[in-house]
């Protein structure tokens, strides 16, 4: 059974928001479902700080063992923080994709975007939790 | 409706563990257990692992022209094989492409053929429509055999306590029948991975209780593994060892697939020979190459490589190597960019990532003595 821990906001595409150090900051990565479901992570392609995306724009890549996945950006965002960790480390996606396995730091632009995203008891039953 | 994916009679042992199970060539297979591809890669590169590999397909045949007919049918010389030796050979279509790679084994009342799980029924109707010709019998014995293969530098310390066959006597691409674990059945030096290692032929009804005798008997000795179908193809594709239906195909020759080595052009007759001759006179115009990426990148099936700007060829296996933590390839490239240090290109999605043609194995730390 995967981590979906409560708190936190996800995504059809498995990815998740976890509120930040003010109101619009978001830390953004892959939730543990979507980690095992990739597998072991081999890279993380990741934007420039500074960088803005649209919602649904993608911002990277994940590659795993068995296939390449595009990265998709939740809200309109500016990227704040890239986490550098992941460059030496890409495993941590898989050991800890809540911690130490965010992928990017982001300042949303619209907070009424994120109204599309789901609560943990709506994206458990998304997985089929 | 599709039809329903078969299971390998160790179905309920990948379930029990947490397997992935994936559908591959109509079976359930596991394709990673929850320790992930990475690890059970090194695992079997350091101790060992143990594989199903159940879903592949066994021919038996019998009769007074059995050679006759598998020189036949097959590239490499059977007659080279003695009682108790396995041959690395492939089957071509008249026209020279490659129809299946497979394991010949000589027993001393009969031969047994080794063919892909995905080749299995194609196989099955080609080989018995030449049968027709010869004073053979073919026995289909995929259903009855349970194929378990224990890979890794220890796979003879986990394995000996286990039977009463002198392991040390059975030389790499050699057989000899014996029991494990009290399981009657062929014990085989091969394997797929380039380590030291064993694949066991035995009755499909035993296959649980082997399974079971070994992960038992390796967890004592430390390090055996349950792998998946993922670090089988991490594992070969270090070796540079070709994969059916990604490398190898009914398009491509052996002599274009760097199987050169086993075919014998010169054995006398055989199915693809005049095809094969004729290429050979006209100059091998592509080959299946090596490559060694010199920058981050994950090299897939599919993906172009390119040489001065231009699109030459193309990946037909690829993985960042966990043993040497870059991209590695197989691919096609014509013959004139194929010799080793050549500089190419690989494009993965926008960019170009230079690479270079390297002669496999690309990972040459293995246990595997020959």
């Amino acid at each position: 059974m995967s981590d979906i821990p409560e708190g936190l906001l996800y995504t059809e595409e498995h990815e998740y928001l976890k509120p930040g150090e003010e109101d619009d900051v978001y830390l953004v990565g892959i939730t543990d479902y979507a980690q095992g479901e990739l597998g072991d992570v081999v890279y993380v392609e990741l934007p420039e700080v500074g960088a803005s995306f649209d919602k649904m724009e993608p911002f990277g890549t994940i590659e795993a063992v068995k296939a390449v996945s595009d990265l998709y950006c939740p809200v309109r965002a500016e990227i704040l923080e890239v986490n550098a960790a992941l460059e030496e480390d890409p495993a941590l996606i898989n050991s800890d994709p809540y911690g130490e396995g965010w992928m990017i730091k982001i300042r949303v632009e619209d907070v009424d975007q994120l109204t599309g995203t789901m609560d943990a008891v709506a994206y458990s039953s998304l997985v089929g939790g | 409706m599709a039809e329903a994916l078969k299971k390998t009679p160790l179905w309920e042992a990948h379930v029990a563990l947490g397997g992935k199970l994936v559908p591959f060539a109509g079976f359930e297979m596991p394709v990673q257990y929850p320790s992930g591809i990475t690890t059970e890669h090194q695992a079997v590169r350091t101790a060992a692992g143990l594989f199903d590999v159940c879903h592949m397909g066994e021919f038996i045949l019998k009769g007074p022209q059995a050679l006759d007919f598998i020189q036949k049918i097959t590239v490499n010389d059977a007659s080279k094989v003695a009682v108790g030796q396995v041959q690395y050979t492939a089957m071509c279509l008249e026209n020279g492409g490659i129809i299946d790679d497979l394991l010949v084994y000589r027993d001393a009342e009969h031969w047994m053929l080794v063919v892909n799980a995905s080749n299995k029924e194609k196989d099955l109707a080609w080989v018995e429509g030449h049968a027709a010709a010869f004073d053979v019998d073919l026995v289909d014995a995929s259903d009855e055999t349970a194929l378990l293969a224990l890979q890794g530098p220890r796979a003879a310390e986990i394995l000996q306590p286990l039977t009463g066959t002198d392991l040390g006597g059975i030389g790499y691409y050699r057989f000899a029948a014996g029991e494990v674990a009290g399981v009657e059945g062929m014990i085989s030096r091969t394997g797929y991975t380039g380590e030291d290692g064993f694949e066991l032929y035995i009755p499909a009804g035993a296959a649980m209780k082997l399974w079971d005798a070994l992960m038992g008997a390796g967890a004592e000795g430390g390090g055996l593994t349950p792998t998946g179908l993922g670090c089988r193809d991490s594992l070969r594709l270090e070796m540079g060892y070709a994969l059916y239906g990604n490398d190898l195909d009914e398009e491509h020759t052996p002599l274009e697939s760097g199987l050169g080595w086993i075919t014998k052009l010169d054995k006398g007759d055989f199915l693809g020979r005049e095809a094969l001759v004729a290429q050979k006179e006209a100059g091998i115009k592509r080959r299946l190459v090596g490559m060694k990426l010199m920058d981050r990148g994950f090299p897939r099936h599919g993906y172009p490589v390119v040489a001065g700007g231009e699109e030459v060829g193309v990946v037909t296996s690829g993985v960042v190597s966990p043993s040497l933590g870059l991209g590695i390839a197989l691919g096609y490239v014509p013959s004139e960019l194929a010799s080793p240090g050549t500089e190419v290109g690989v494009r993965i999605r926008d960019k170009v990532i230079p690479a270079v043609i390297q002669r496999p194995p690309f990972y040459t730390g293995g246990s595997l003595r020959r």
